[in-house]
C-alpha cells in the first residue's frame, strides 16, 4: 500500500482524567527529532542516536528556558515497526493533566501538530498496520472519539470561552467584511478606513486575543513552575515550612546540567502544580533584611516571583524591617503566613489587618502541623486567582486553544506589519483571515460563508 | 431509423450532430464556439437570431471576480474578452490601489456591437449551424441524451446536449400590477422545456433577477452629473491591441430622501412586497425599493448612468433596477438630480425563471442522471454574463471531451476563478443567483487577472483552443519574465556612493551591504524602472512583464504563503473518490454525511470537505472506506 505523505502529529495518547501515568505520543517523519530536542537521557544520550524498541530515562526540557517540565520515559520506535508504521516516540509522563499538556505543548511548540481524533489510529489503518477486519472498529473508534472530544470541547468551551471567542471572530468579520465589500464593489459608496481607523479596528481585536493568551499564562506556569518566594526575619520558620513542605510532597528535582543556582531552589507539588521554591537563604542570617534585599540577585528572585509567601512570627510584633520587607513585594501575589501558632500572640491583629488587607492572611504552626492544608488551598487560590485576575474571567487552560490563540496573534501581529508598510488592503485580509481560520478552530466554525452573508447585511451593493 | 415511442415529432433532421446547445446568450455563444474549434459538429439553437449574446441588463462586462473570468475564459481560449475589446466603448481598470489580485477590468459594451460581432463569429465558423429554432422537449433513453425536440416538431439528434436557457425558462416578467410570460427584453419564453426537464428527473427552482428602466439621452441633464471616463492601453484579451477609439463617459448622480420617500409610499404597490414576486433575487442586485427599505438609515444611493452604445440613444440607469409600477417609476426618476426630465423609453422589471439546482450537477457541468446533458449558465442558478460565459466554456468544453472519450476539464479552486465558481455551484449549491466575487476564492493572491494566461493559457492550447501563433507569443512572454526574474534575483547592487545617493532620492532605506535587485525591488517605494540607475543590464522588457515581475517579486512572502496552503491541501484535492463508490454500504458512517455524499457525490477528498454537514471526522471514515475497497479490489485482482 502506498504510503502517504504525512506531517507528524502528537496528541496524548492515554484517557483524560488523573492516572498514575500518561502518555504522549508522537508520530510522523519528525517525530524523533521533536522528540529529541525536548527530551534529556539521563546517559546523556541523544533520541536520535538511540536504537529502535528502546526506553530511555530522562527529563522533558523546554528548550528555550531549559527548564524541566517533568521526568519521564521515552520510548522510541522507528518506522515501519510501531503502532502508525511512521517513526513514533513516545513519553511516558506523571499522571493529571497538568504535567501531559505541559509536555505536549512542548512537543507542539517544536513543530508537530495537534493530532485529530482517531488520527493514529487513521494513520496505522492507511500505512497498512491494521488489517481489514479491524478497519471498521477504528472508525468506531473515530466517531465514538469525536463524540467525546466534542463533549469535551463543549465542556471546555463552558465559562463563557466561545462567548468571548465569537466576540473577537465578530469583530474580525466585521472588518474584513468592510474590506471585501469595498474590494468586491468598488463602484458602490464604502465609506474607507484610514490607517487611525484600521488600527483601532485591529487593536479591538488584538486586546481580548492577548488578554486570553494572559490567562493562559498559568499554563506556562505549570511548564516551568511558579516561582514561591519566601521572604521573612531569621528564625520566623522559612525553613521548616519548606522542609515540611518537602517531606511531604517532594517532586521531581532536576539537576540539568549547565543550570546554576545561586538562591536555593526545590520543588514541590501541588495538586499537579509544580511550586518552584525559592528560599532567599543568603538573607537568612543577615541582621537586616533590606539591607540584605537590596543584594541584587534577591531582589532579582523577587522580582521574577509569581508569588510571594512572606512570614510573620506571631510571638513578635511587626516591626521596621517588615513593613520594609512588605514594601518590596506588595505589588506581587502575596500571602501572608503567620507562624508560630502554638506560641503567645504578640502581633497587633488589628494592624496586621490594616496594613495588610489586600492579602490572604493565614495563621500556621509549622511546628504542631496546623494551617498547613489551608495555606496550600490558599497557594492554589491565589495562583489561579492571579491568572484570571484583571478583567478576564475566563481561562485557557488547553494547550490546543492556547496553540490556536498564540496562530492567531502571530496572524495579528502580521496585519499589524502590513498596516504599517501601507499595504494595500487585500494582504490585510490575508491576515484577517488567517486571524478567523485560528480562531474558529477553537470553535470549530469556518468563516467563509460568513462573510459574504455578513457584506450583504453590512452594506447596501450592487447595482 | 430509431424510434422514440413516447415523443412526438414530424421528422428527423437529416444529420446527427456531435453537440446541441439550446441558447445563444453568453453561455451559449462559449459552449458553441469551443467544441466546435476542437473540431465537433455543433448545432446552436436560439430562439431569437436576433439576441446572440444579447445583454439583457446592463451594458457592461467585468468588475472584480467577474474581470478575472474574462481574463481566464480568454486564455482558454473563449470568446469573450476578444468580442469585448473588439466592440467595447470604455475601458476601466478597477481598485487599483487595493492590491495587484483584486484589480478588475471592467468594459462598457456597445451591446448591438457585441451582439452582432459574436453573431458574425458563430455564423463564420464552419463547424456551427446556427438556428432560430425554439426547443422543447429533450430526448432521452434510457438515462442518456439522444436529441431536442424543436416547437415545429423536428428532431434533433446529437450526442451532447448543453442547455444554456438563461430566464428563458418559464420567464415571467412583472412591472408593478402587470405581469406577463416573457423571457428578458420580452422575448419568447421557453414554457414547455421547463416540463421536459422536469420530466426526465431534474428539480427546477424559481430564481428572480431584475433591472432598471433606460432613458433617453435627450432627456438626461449631464452636466448636473459627475463624469466617468475611461482608460487607455488596457484590455481584456491577453492577445489584443490596445482600444484606438474614442471612449464614450458613464455619469454618476445620487437618490435623496425625496426619492425614498416615494418609494416607501407606494410600497404596497411593488410586487417584491405585495406578494407577487415568489422568486428569490440576489442580495447583490437589489431592487431600488429593496435598497431603501433594507437601509432606511443610508441617505443616498448611488446612480449610474451607462450608454447602451453608439448607435442609440438609451441609456441604462444602473442604481434603479426596480419592478415599481411604471407610473411609479416615472415618479422617483424625477426626483433624481439631472433625471429631472428624464423619459423613459424601456421601464425597469423584475423576471423570475426556472432554473437547475446545480446540486444535480458533476463537476464537469454533466448532469449526474442523464449521461450526456450538461447545462450551463444562469439555468444552473448564477447571475452575470461573465459567470454564465465561464460555465459555458467548460461545459462545451467538457461535451467535446466526452465525446472523444477523454477526462473532463475540471479547473481547481487554486487555478481559476471558473474552478471556484463551479465547485461551489456544485458542491455547496446556491440560494440566490449566484455571482462571483473575490472573496469568495481562497486563494485569490493566485488568481489574479494579471496571470490568468500563465494559469490557464497551457490547458487552452492542449485543448486546441489556443493557435499556435497565440500559443507562442505567451511562451515569449513566460521566458522573459523567468529571464528577467532570474536576472533580479542575481544581479547584486553594491553600496557604492553613488548608489547610496540613489537611494536616498528615490526615499528608500540605506545599503548597508551587496543586495540583490529582487530585494530592493521589494521595498514598496521602488519601481522596476527605478533598477536601470543600478545597472544598464536590466532587461528592457514590456510593460505587462515589468508588472507581473514586479508583482510576483514585491509579493512574494505572501504569495507564498498561499502557495503552501494550497500545497497542504493537495493531498485531499488529488485523492479522488471511485466512481461507482456505494454510500449506502458505509453503514457506520453519520447519516447526514451519508445523504449528503450520495447526493453531491463528491469527486475527491477535498470537495467531499467542502460539503456543509460533512466533518473531518467524516472525511476520515471516508478514508478509511475508501482504501478499504482499493485494497480488496487489489486482492481480487491478484
Amino acid at each position: 500500500m502506498n504510503k502517504m505523505k504525512e506531517d507528524t502529529i502528537a496528541a496524548i495518547a492515554t484517557p483524560y482524567g488523573t492516572s498514575g501515568t500518561g502518555k504522549v505520543r508522537i508520530s510522523g517523519p519528525n517525530a524523533i527529532k521533536i522528540g529529541s530536542k525536548i527530551f534529556q537521557a539521563s546517559s546523556g544520550k541523544k533520541l536520535l542516536q538511540v536504537e529502535s524498541h528502546t526506553a530511555h530515562h530522562g527529563y522533558i526540557v523546554n528548550p528555550e528556558i531549559n527548564n524541566a517540565v517533568d521526568e519521564v520515559l521515552a520510548i522510541v520506535m522507528i518506522q515501519p515497526r510501531s503502532f502508525t508504521g511512521e517513526d513514533v516516540v513516545e513519553f511516558d509522563c506523571h499522571g493529571g493533566m497538568v504535567p501531559l499538556e505541559s509536555v505536549l505543548e512542548l512537543v507542539i511548540n517544536n513543530g508537530a501538530r495537534m493530532a485529530e481524533p482517531g488520527e493514529f489510529s487513521k494513520r496505522a489503518f492507511m500505512n497498512g498496520k491494521i488489517d481489514m477486519a479491524q478497519a471498521e472498529a477504528i472508525i468506531e473508534v473515530i466517531n465514538s472519539k469525536t463524540a467525546k472530544s466534542l463533549s469535551i470541547a463543549i465542556e471546555q468551551l463552558k465559562g463563557g470561552l466561545s462567548e468571548k471567542i465569537e466576540k473577537i471572530k465578530d469583530d474580525a468579520v466585521e472588518l474584513l467584511a468592510h474590506l471585501e465589500a469595498s474590494i468586491d464593489f468598488p463602484e458602490d459608496e464604502i465609506e474607507g478606513f484610514d490607517s487611525t481607523q484600521l488600527h483601532q479596528r485591529v487593536k479591538k481585536i488584538e486586546e481580548p486575543i492577548k488578554g486570553l493568551l494572559k490567562t493562559a499564562k498559568q499554563g506556562k506556569l505549570y511548564q516551568e513552575g511558579i516561582k514561591t518566594v519566601i521572604v521573612g526575619k531569621p528564625n520566623v520558620g522559612k525553613s521548616s515550612l519548606l522542609n515540611y513542605l518537602l517531606q511531604e510532597n517532594r517532586a521531581i528535582v532536576t539537576d540539568i546540567p549547565g543550570t546554576t543556582r545561586d538562591v536555593i531552589e526545590e520543588y514541590i507539588n501541588l495538586d499537579g502544580i509544580p511550586l518552584k521554591i525559592i528560599d532567599t537563604a543568603g538573607v537568612r542570617e543577615s541582621e537586616d533584611i533590606v539591607e540584605k534585599i537590596g543584594v541584587k540577585k534577591t531582589r532579582n528572585s523577587l522580582k521574577k516571583a509569581d508569588l510571594v509567601l512572606m512570614m510573620l512570627d506571631v510571638s513578635q510584633g511587626l516591626t521596621e524591617e517588615d513593613l520594609k520587607v512588605y514594601e518590596l513585594i506588595k505589588n506581587k501575589p502575596t500571602i501572608l503566613v503567620i507562624n508560630k501558632t502554638d506560641l503567645d500572640q504578640e502581633i497587633d491583629l488589628k494592624q496586621l489587618q490594616k496594613k495588610f488587607k489586600e492579602h490572604p492572611l493565614l495563621w500556621i504552626s509549622v511546628k504542631e502541623e496546623q494551617g498547613i492544608e489551608e495555606l496550600k488551598n490558599t497557594i492554589l487560590d491565589e495562583i489561579l486567582h492571579e491568572n484570571i485576575s484583571s478583567d478576564q474571567d475566563v481561562m485557557i487552560t488547553k494547550v490546543r486553544h492556547r496553540n490556536a490563540l498564540q496562530n492567531a496573534l502571530k496572524a495579528v501581529n502580521s496585519l499589524k506589519r502590513a498596516l504599517d508598510n501601507d499595504m494595500a488592503h487585500d494582504f490585510l485580509t490575508i491576515d484577517l483571515k488567517d486571524i478567523l481560520f485560528h480562531l474558529g478552530s477553537i470553535t470549530g466554525e469556518t468563516v467563509t460563508e460568513d462573510i459574504v452573508d455578513r457584506i450583504f447585511s453590512d452594506f447596501c451593493l450592487g447595482k | 431509423m430509431e424510434k422514440y415511442d413516447n415523443y412526438i415529432y414530424n421528422k428527423i433532421f437529416k444529420k446527427e450532430y456531435d453537440i446541441i446547445v439550446i441558447g445563444a446568450g453568453h453561455a451559449g455563444c462559449e459552449a458553441s464556439l469551443a467544441p466546435a474549434r476542437m473540431g465537433m459538429d455543433v448545432l446552436t439553437m436560439t430562439v431569437n437570431l436576433d439576441h446572440v449574446a444579447f445583454m439583457p441588463c446592463n451594458p457592461s462586462i467585468g468588475g472584480p471576480g467577474k474581470g478575472h473570468i474574462v481574463r481566464e475564459i480568454d486564455a482558454l481560449g473563449g470568446e469573450m474578452a476578444v468580442n469585448m475589446d473588439e466592440t467595447m466603448i470604455q475601458i476601466r481598470m478597477l481598485n487599483t490601489a487595493k492590491g495587484p489580485a483584486v484589480h478588475g477590468l471592467r468594459g462598457q459594451a456597445d451591446k448591438k456591437k457585441y451582439h452582432l460581432r459574436m453573431k458574425k463569429i458563430l455564423e463564420e465558423e464552419t463547424n456551427i449551424d446556427l438556428k432560430q429554432e425554439i426547443a422543447e422537449v429533450l430526448v432521452v433513453k434510457n438515462n442518456k441524451i439522444k436529441g431536442v425536440i424543436s416547437k415545429t416538431g423536428i428532431l434533433f439528434k446529437a450526442k451532447k446536449v448543453v442547455i444554456t436557457t438563461g430566464t428563458f425558462l418559464k420567464g415571467k416578467v412583472i412591472i408593478g400590477e402587470a405581469t406577463f410570460n416573457a423571457g428578458p427584453n420580452q422575448q419568447y419564453p421557453a414554457n414547455k422545456l421547463s416540463s421536459s426537464l422536469r420530466e426526465i428527473g431534474l428539480n427546477l427552482r424559481r430564481f428572480k433577477t431584475g433591472t432598471p428602466p433606460r432613458i433617453n439621452k435627450r432627456s438626461i441633464d449631464f452636466s448636473k452629473m459627475q463624469e466617468q471616463k475611461g482608460e487607455n492601453d488596457i484590455t481584456f484579451s491577453f492577445d489584443s491591441s490596445p482600444l484606438k477609439r474614442d471612449q464614450v463617459s458613464c455619469y454618476l448622480t445620487y437618490t435623496n430622501q425625496k426619492t425614498h420617500q416615494i418609494i416607501q409610499d407606494n410600497k404596497m404597490r411593488t410586487p417584491l412586497f405585495s406578494g407577487v414576486i415568489e422568486g428569490v433575487g440576489p442580495r447583490y442586485c437589489p431592487s431600488i425599493e429593496d435598497k431603501v427599505v433594507r437601509f432606511p438609515e443610508k441617505e443616498r444611493h448611488q446612480i449610474f448612468l451607462e450608454p447602451e452604445g453608439e448607435l442609440t440613444g438609451e441609456y441604462y440607469v444602473s442604481g434603479l433596477s426596480t419592478s415599481l409600477p411604471e407610473d411609479v417609476q416615472y415618479d422617483v426618476l424625477q426626483t433624481i438630480t439631472g433625471l429631472e426630465n428624464a423619459e423613459i423609453m424601456r421601464p425597469g422589471y423584475a423576471i423570475e425563471y426556472d432554473c437547475l439546482n446545480p446540486n444535480d450537477l458533476k463537476l464537469s457541468l454533466e448532469t449526474k442522471n442523464i449521461n450526456g446533458l450538461f447545462s450551463a449558465g444562469q439555468i444552473n442558478g448564477t447571475s452575470g454574463y461573465e459567470e454564465a460565459a465561464g460555465q459555458g466554456l467548460i461545459a462545451g468544453i467538457n461535451a467535446a471531451l466526452s465525446i472523444k472519450n477523454k477526462e473532463p476539464i475540471i479547473l481547481k479552486r487554486s487555478e481559476a476563478y471558473i474552478g471556484v465558481l463551479i465547485d461551489e455551484l456544485v458542491t455547496k449549491g446556491t440560494q440566490e443567483p449566484y455571482r462571483m466575487m473575490t472573496s469568495r476564492a481562497e486563494y485569490r493572491l493566485i488568481l489574479r487577472q494579471d496571470n490568468a494566461d500563465l494559469r490557464l493559457k497551457e490547458i487552452g492550447y492542449r485543448l486546441g483552443l489556443i493557435s499556435e501563433k497565440r500559443y507562442q507569443k505567451f511562451i515569449e512572454k513566460k521566458n522573459a519574465i523567468e529571464k528577467t526574474l532570474s536576472f533580479l534575483r542575481d544581479f547584486q547592487v553594491t553600496p557604492t556612493p553613488k548608489n547610496r545617493e540613489k537611494l536616498k532620492d528615490l526615499d528608500s532605506g540605506a545599503l548597508k551591504k551587496p543586495v540583490k535587485l529582487a530585494k530592493l525591488l521589494k521595498r514598496p517605494e521602488i519601481e522596476y524602472d527605478d533598477l536601470r540607475f543600478f545597472t544598464s543590464k536590466l532587461p528592457d522588457v514590456s510593460k505587462v512583464i515589468k508588472e507581473q515581475v514586479t508583482i510576483q517579486t514585491k509579493y512574494k512572502g505572501y504569495i507564498n504563503r498561499q502557495k503552501a496552503q494550497i500545497e497542504q491541501f493537495k493531498r485531499m484535492e488529488d485523492r479522488l473518490i471511485p466512481k461507482q463508490i456505494n454510500y449506502d454500504e458505509f453503514e457506520n458512517m453519520r447519516l447526514e454525511a451519508r445523504e449528503k455524499l450520495k447526493k453531491i457525490q463528491p469527486r475527491s477528498l477535498g470537495q467531499a470537505s467542502r460539503i456543509s454537514g460533512v466533518s473531518p471526522a467524516d472525511i476520515s471514515v471516508l478514508m478509511i472506506y475508501i482504501e478499504q475497497k482499493e485494497s480488496e479490489k487489489k486482492d481480487g485482482e491478484n
